[in-house]
């Protein structure tokens, strides 16, 4: 799960992280508000700020620089109810629902700190670049001597030693090291107790004045960890999230949108992913990746089907279950109750394999519905990919 | 031979009287593994599938002589159980629970690199394992495997029965199959796994199925590069997914650029491995890449 850049500031403070002073302005916001609560601004500028689920909010125009309350407000009605657009959202953006404003800070130079774990090593590792600003990946590739990394050890937590190093990579001196120690060290147990997946201060910028500055944070909580934080679980902004894949979660189904035409419905992370890739194979192009899990139901296969419908480019549905636990039976069953609840017009093509696969394929048979039926994996989605042109031809007559 | 487990491996249930445990060991039982208990905390002593119950792993290990364990215990739980199994000795841990937190299973792997390094850890959120018409530790359907030549190792769950029955109606069949788990942190990895079959002479062939996201593939390829005796074949799945999407597993998305399925198939074939680039093609291609061996064997 994502936080708002507003959620990472307030997770951060808990920790004793020091965040600028913010505003936080939704629609229902009193303007009076405004007035009476805009933090103070030794620079007399403030910045307002789009909460979405997004980075490089500035070059897409969800970050606006203004001089007096009247300007502030006039920003946040702008930006409000709008969709911000950002080369990393997609075309149809990220609903603007709330706006931060933040005093703006005179800023010396852009450094960067994060917190992630590190999958080769099995450890969190704290990474810091003098270069921030920018996303990390880019600075790999333009400056990657100015990134550093430390391993932290379980058992230790974040060493003094290994924040101090950091600190003098950075450039920093005096009582910046000691402001940047506390402040990693803070960041590391935030990181812990709240499972983090990713925390990214970026940037971390260094003022006139010579404070150290959380301008932008951005933190990622470990999915798997939501029954133990149900204080940030419960604060989840699902209107960032894919509506598609916001339903399917509440199906217990895991659904990404892509943007072919071939839906598919397979159960099984990994065979999800091949079933994509065999329809790649084939010519054809994925309209989602969808995974209905091991030991799926009747049910389930149902609200996929619904799930996969609401699509409007999909002009053919491929299923792919390799029945092991789950029997193929059940399955075929499953396919035509929701058939015939969704009256489905799409042609479909079912893959059965496995556990009781010969019954499920007479049952879809002798249905009477459109299915056609398969046994071989790359010939059904040669089949999925034929169908699809077809149905999408005739749809354009 | 086979690899981690045969049918000698003394086997225990963590989670025994549970739903899911009692489903699986039923099906383990039936598969003709050679299971010895289970352990339910609280449950001690009673009997369930006509096998003893246990409170504690230590005490199923002091009178049954269980030397591997399958956890079905739930996930706020289930790190727990795995230190519980490695400190009273058992050998090959399958962790078949899926939603682990991260950070958790990072503090286990850390205790188990160093105080049980001799333990084989295999998952969490995985398949198990199976040496067929031998051992059943996991959630895979027994009646796909057949005894043969091919080592399987993958991070995915349905994905690697479809290599399996491959390989079964190729005639190969398979010596051991490690479904390594689909999480960013796990136990054993491809590594592990290879080095592990590399050793058994049941196995003549290697099938590895890997998926998008982190490095296990290329540090893979780069063992392999360095000298294996068997020929490998492997397929990566995910090769049209997203960018910074999370595809079902916890640990299969691309993050900053990292973890293509072009770049570890790129990784692998240079350390020449038959990457395939169809899940369809697996049996078939280690059907092929096997006769040749064999004709290159034959010829010399």
């Amino acid at each position: 799960m994502n936080l708002h850049e507003y959620q990472a500031k307030a997770l951060l403070s808990d920790y004793g992280v020091t965040v600028p002073a913010g505003l936080l302005l939704t629609k229902s916001s009193d303007t009076s508000v405004v007035e009476k609560h805009l933090p103070e601004s030794q620079l007399g500028r403030w910045v307002v700020k789009a909460q979405v689920h997004s980075g490089a909010r500035g070059k897409a125009g969800g970050v606006k620089l203004v001089e007096d309350v009247q300007s502030a407000l006039d920003a946040a009605r702008e930006l409000l109810g709008t969709r911000l657009v950002t080369h990393q959202t997609g075309p149809d953006g990220l609903p603007v629902e709330a706006v931060l404003v933040e005093p703006a800070a005179a800023i010396a130079r852009e450094c960067y700190l994060a917190l992630t774990v590190d999958r080769a090593l099995q450890r969190v590792v704290m990474i810091a670049s003098s270069q921030g600003g920018m996303d990390i990946e880019t600075v790999a590739r333009t400056s990657p001597d100015s990134i550093r990394r430390c391993v932290i050890n379980p058992t230790i937590g974040l060493a003094g030693y290994q924040a101090r190093e950091l600190a003098f990579s950075l450039g920093l001196e005096g009582a910046q090291v000691k402001a940047f120690v506390t402040m990693a060290l803070n960041l590391y147990r935030a990181f812990v107790e709240r499972d983090a997946a990713l925390m990214e201060i970026n940037p971390l910028a260094v003022l006139d004045d010579g404070n150290l500055s959380v301008v932008d944070a951005k933190i990622a909580l470990d999915d798997n960890a939501s029954y133990r934080q149900p204080e940030w679980w419960s604060r989840r902004d699902a209107n960032q999230e894919d509506p598609a894949e916001r339903k399917a979660i509440e199906h217990g189904l895991n659904y990404v949108s892509l943007d072919g035409n071939i839906a598919c419905m397979v159960n099984g992370a990994g065979l999800a992913m091949a079933t994509m890739d065999l329809i790649k194979h084939a010519g054809g192009s994925p309209a989602n990746f969808l995974d209905v899990g091991g030991g799926t139901s009747a049910e389930k296969v149902t609200a996929a089907f619904k799930l996969i419908l609401e699509n409007v480019r999909v002009d053919a549905i491929l299923v792919n279950i390799f029945g092991g636990i789950v029997r193929c039976d059940l399955i075929a069953e499953g396919i035509i109750e929701a058939a015939r609840e969704v009256s489905l017009q799409v042609p479909t093509v079912v893959r059965l394999a496995g556990t009781n696969a010969e019954q499920g394929r007479r049952m879809l048979a002798q249905s009477g519905l459109q299915l056609t039926a398969e046994d071989d994996l790359a010939s059904a989605a040669r089949t999925a990919v034929a169908l699809a042109e077809k149905h999408g031809e005739s749809a354009k007559r | 031979m086979s690899i981690l487990v045969d049918d000698n491996t003394r086997v225990i249930c963590q989670g025994f009287t549970g739903k899911q445990g009692t489903f699986h060991s039923e099906q383990a039982l039936a598969y003709g593994t050679r299971m010895v208990g289970g352990v339910t905390p609280g449950k001690g002593g009673q009997t369930h599938l006509g096998l003893p119950v246990f409170d504690t792993v230590a005490a199923a290990v002091r009178q049954t002589g269980a030397q591997a364990s399958m956890i079905y215990v739930p996930a706020p739980f289930a790190a727990d159980s795995i230190l519980e199994a490695a400190d009273a000795g058992i050998e090959v841990i399958a962790c078949i629970t899926e939603g682990i937190p991260v950070l958790e299973m990072l503090k286990v792997k850390a205790v188990l690199a160093q105080d049980y390094p001799e333990v084989s850890l295999i998952g969490p959120n995985c398949p198990g394992l199976i040496t067929p018409d031998g051992c059943k530790i996991g959630i895979m359907p027994g009646a796909i495997h057949q005894k043969g030549c091919v080592g399987i190792v993958s991070r995915s769950g349905t994905l690697t029965y479809e290599a399996v029955a491959q390989t079964t109606e190729a005639g190969l069949g398979q010596s051991t199959c490690v479904g390594i788990g689909g999480d960013p942190i796990g136990g054993l990895d491809f590594v592990d796994c290879l080095a592990r079959f590399a050793d058994d002479p049941q196995t003549e062939l290697v099938l590895m199925v890997g998926e998008i996201g982190g490095g296990a593939e290329e540090a893979a390829a780069e063992f392999i590069r360095q000298g294996y005796p068997k020929p490998v074949v492997a397929y990566i799945a995910g090769a049209t997914a997203p960018a910074d999407k999370r595809m079902g597993h916890a640990g299969a998305v691309i993050a900053g650029g990292q973890g293509t399925a072009a770049a570890k198939c790129q990784a692998l074939s240079e350390a020449g491995v038959h990457v395939v680039e169809s899940p369809a093609d697996l049996g078939v291609t280690a059907a092929r890449v096997l006769a040749r061996t064999t004709e290159g064997a034959s010829s010399l």
